[in-house]
């Protein structure tokens, strides 16, 4: 400060100032609110006319989605005599087969374990200082199958088929089968599309960009429709083992893109060091290529399956019960009808919340990675 | 090797007797690879050949022909909102016609609506309000991960359930008509003499540009700024007008009308088509939001301070610095997210949107009961929308891409 004529006369010996707060308006709050909301006169109306459109939407939305809303009630009249808000009561009724289809009802502790079994099995590949995190792996490799057993039953369970699968449980087979399955074929299609076997090559790239090329429905209708066709006359299997398949390819051919943005932006050099070392294909891809490789495409590779999750909804449209299919179906009840409204919105809060922590993960393990290119 | 033994003067090795072995084509690497090819392609067309002779068998057994003759045949159906002309006693073909006309339609209106909202998020987000910025950013997530079918499915519901019925309509003039059977608004009925305006426009354009090309030259040979912008605005929007006026005004307006039931006359935006265009647009604007911001947060700060440091104002160094590199970046994604939206506009399907997928792979596919021929109809028309626009996107890609030594 040039002007120091209000300060006492005294001259300050450098390092010993008297500590004299700093003026108002330059710290905490009043300086952060200056800076980020009332910098300018333009930032100032910005600031206004947002801070009127909250008020705008939030009451309204708040009275709507929890103040006035019903939280039980028998049926829709029953609702509006209640409260004007939104009418709860429904899914509350409702949530055993939004969650679980047309699941027997005595076998749903099976849906229950294996949902447990998958947190189990999520934890140590996700969370790297888990203890014992080795052993924990191989109840993850197998646990497919043990679901699959869960789930479908026989060998000692009842069995139950699978046109009785629905609800979040069918949205969470279809996102996990996906994501187990698409990953390794993707890696493997990648690989072929920048294999030096031109014959390698083609296929990959051929398969690739067509299932890139078509809408996922289309496939889904091909499965429900046309896959027949080319099977041995007299023989089917089970639609929803179809639409695995098909979602399975579908993603695994994003997730083979993804990864290939990953293997280019491996330098040359890698490929050539493990040559010089001796190494085969195989094993130089294992060692050196792919973990590089994969460490740079890892949220291009959770963005996919985040998209993947969300396209299972897709199902409803060739007819299995996913969320949206129950929905629709519990509202042709003619208790409840004219509350679509809330089944979507229901549905889109539970997609938001799976959807939105697994794009933080990524985010968080981009950062913990830092590799300092991306793709 | 064996060569060199003999000089050295040791005892010869008996080099072996001949250098094929089996396991030697295995060691080599190019005979490894052809071999590996071979195999591939010999287990490639057993697979083809068996799924073919599957689908031969299993067509001879239903007794079916395999054809595109019933392309020709009568659709039996209606479609609500039709570009062309089109009625039940139409072909299947007719049919596919509009609903590929559908396609396009969405599409092209869902890209660009999709291109302005998400820039505007995108440049909101960056905001240095902390208020609006993240307002966008809550509004962008939220978007952003709820799935594209609940978005449609959500907009259709407000659309037919939230709107009033075509009696309360909320009218405004008398003119624009908004109910739940869609927005109606006046259809121009174009009289013989609008050729001229037609002219006038195309006319405007090719000068506007030529203008712009000589402005460009003349300022890099003498540095003279000329008014561009406002030369061609003036032949782009002024000339059609004046030919407009000058020709007698030829467009008749024909005004919708609120009978009983219904609105009738006019030109109508159906419910289906503005929930899906809206339910799209504002998805596919979440994402494009965030690739615009990642595309100007990836211009180096040192780009636009050089920029202030050689006095160019701030809308030049936007316009001139930060915005040409930034769209380096932006194009790729936007590209797959432009693609993204075509292909999502499938999903008409489910509100009943006569689309490519609802008409010649839904309807018409019951009808005839000819899967195998309209799955491929639909497979490759989308196959074709997609490789063109990759194709223009890379092709403009390339025309911006940096230059290096």
């Amino acid at each position: 400060m040039p002007n120091t004529s209000n300060a006492p006369t005294q001259n300050y010996v450098p390092g010993e100032h008297p500590d004299l707060k700093p003026p108002i308006g330059q710290t905490g709050i009043l300086l952060w609110l200056r800076k980020n909301l009332f910098s300018s006169t333009f930032n100032i109306v910005l600031t206004l006319a947002t801070l009127y459109f909250l008020y705008l939407v939030i009451p309204p939305l708040l009275n709507w989605l929890v103040l006035d809303a019903v939280f039980q009630a028998g049926s829709r009249d029953e609702c509006r005599a209640l409260g004007e808000g939104a009418c709860w009561g429904f899914i509350d009724k409702r949530l055993g087969q939004f969650t679980y289809g047309f699941y027997p009802i005595e076998e749903r502790w099976r849906v229950n374990l294996t949902f447990l079994l998958l947190v189990m099995a999520v934890l140590p590949v996700l969370w790297e200082k888990m203890p014992k995190r080795r052993i924990m792996l191989w109840f993850s490799v197998l646990f497919p199958f043990v679901s699959a057993w869960l789930l479908l039953g026989g060998f000692g369970l009842e069995s139950v088929n699978t046109d009785q699968f629905g609800g979040f449980m069918l949205t969470m087979i279809i996102g996990v089968t996906g994501i187990v399955f698409s990953l390794p074929m993707g890696i493997l299609l990648a690989l072929g599309r920048q294999s030096q076997l031109h014959f390698i090559r083609w296929i990959c790239t051929g398969f690739i960009e067509f299932i890139r090329g078509v809408p996922l429905i289309t496939l889904l209708f091909v499965a429900s429709t046309m896959l027949n066709y080319f099977l041995p006359p007299g023989t089917t299997f089970d639609l929803l083992l179809r639409v695995l398949i098909m979602v399975t390819i579908f993603s695994a051919a994003y997730i083979a893109e993804v990864v290939r943005g990953g293997l280019q932006a491996v330098p040359k050099g890698q490929h050539e060091a493990a040559d010089a070392m001796g190494l085969k294909y195989w094993a130089s891809m294992r060692l050196i290529v792919l973990p590089q490789a994969l460490k740079i495409s890892i949220p291009g590779i959770v963005n996919t399956f985040i998209g993947l999750f969300k396209d299972s909804t897709l199902v409803v449209i060739i007819g299995l019960l996913d969320p949206l299919g129950i929905g629709r179906a519990s509202l042709s009840d003619s208790k409840w009808q004219g509350l679509a409204t809330e089944v979507y919105v229901f549905i889109a809060i539970f997609f938001f919340i799976c959807c939105f922590s697994m794009s933080r993960y990524s985010i968080y393990l981009e950062n913990k990675l830092h590799t300092g290119h991306r793709i | 090797m064996a060569h060199t033994l003999e000089q050295s003067g040791l005892p010869p090795v008996k080099p072996p007797k001949s250098s094929f072995s089996l396991g030697k084509l295995w060691t080599d690497k190019k005979s490894r690879g052809i071999i590996i090819q071979v195999i591939a392609m010999a287990l490639f067309c057993a697979v083809v050949v068996y799924l073919a002779g599957n689908v031969v068998e299993n067509f001879q057994k239903l007794g079916k022909p395999f054809g595109f003759g019933f392309l020709k045949q009568e659709s039996n159906y209606d479609i609500n909102q039709t570009l062309i002309q089109y009625n039940s006693q139409s072909s299947h073909a007719r049919a596919a016609a509009v609903g590929i006309i559908n396609t396009l339609l969405i599409a092209v209106c869902g890209i660009i609506l999709a291109t302005v909202l998400g820039f505007i998020l995108g440049v909101l987000r960056l905001s240095k309000n902390v208020l609006v910025n993240k307002l966008t950013y809550c509004y962008i997530e939220f978007i952003r991960n709820v799935p594209v079918l609940v978005h449609i499915l959500f907009m259709y519901g407000l659309m037919v359930h939230a709107l009033p019925h075509p009696k309360q309509a909320i009218v405004v003039k008398e003119t624009f008509f908004l109910s739940n059977r869609g927005f109606y608004m006046p259809q121009p009925l174009f009289q013989p003499l609008f050729w001229l305006v037609v002219a006038a426009f195309v006319i405007g354009i090719v000068f506007a540009f030529w203008y712009r090309r000589s402005a460009r030259i003349k300022q890099a040979a003498t540095g003279e700024q000329s008014p561009v912008f406002w030369v061609m605005l003036a032949s782009i929007v002024g000339l059609p007008i004046l030919a407009y006026v000058l020709s007698g005004m030829p467009i008749n307006w024909e005004y919708p009308t609120q009978s009983r039931f219904n609105l009738k006359g006019g030109m109508a935006i159906k419910p289906e088509f503005m929930a899906l265009w809206l339910a799209l647009s504002m998805y596919t604007a979440a994402f494009i939001a965030e690739i615009v911001r990642a595309g100007i947060v990836a211009v180096d700060h040192g780009q636009s301070e050089a920029a202030m440091a050689l006095g160019l104002p701030r809308k030049r160094t936007m316009n001139l610095v930060v915005i040409p590199q930034a769209m380096r970046v932006i194009i790729p994604p936007l590209t797959s997210q432009y693609l993204n939206i075509t292909k999502n506009s499938s999903l008409a399907i489910a509100i009943g949107y006569m689309d490519i997928v609802a008409t010649i792979g839904g309807i018409s596919l019951n009808q005839t009961g000819r899967e195998m021929e309209c799955m491929i109809i639909v497979l490759a028309l989308y196959l074709f929308f997609s490789l063109t626009i990759s194709f223009f996107m890379n092709w403009y890609n390339k025309r911006i891409a940096l230059v290096e030594r």
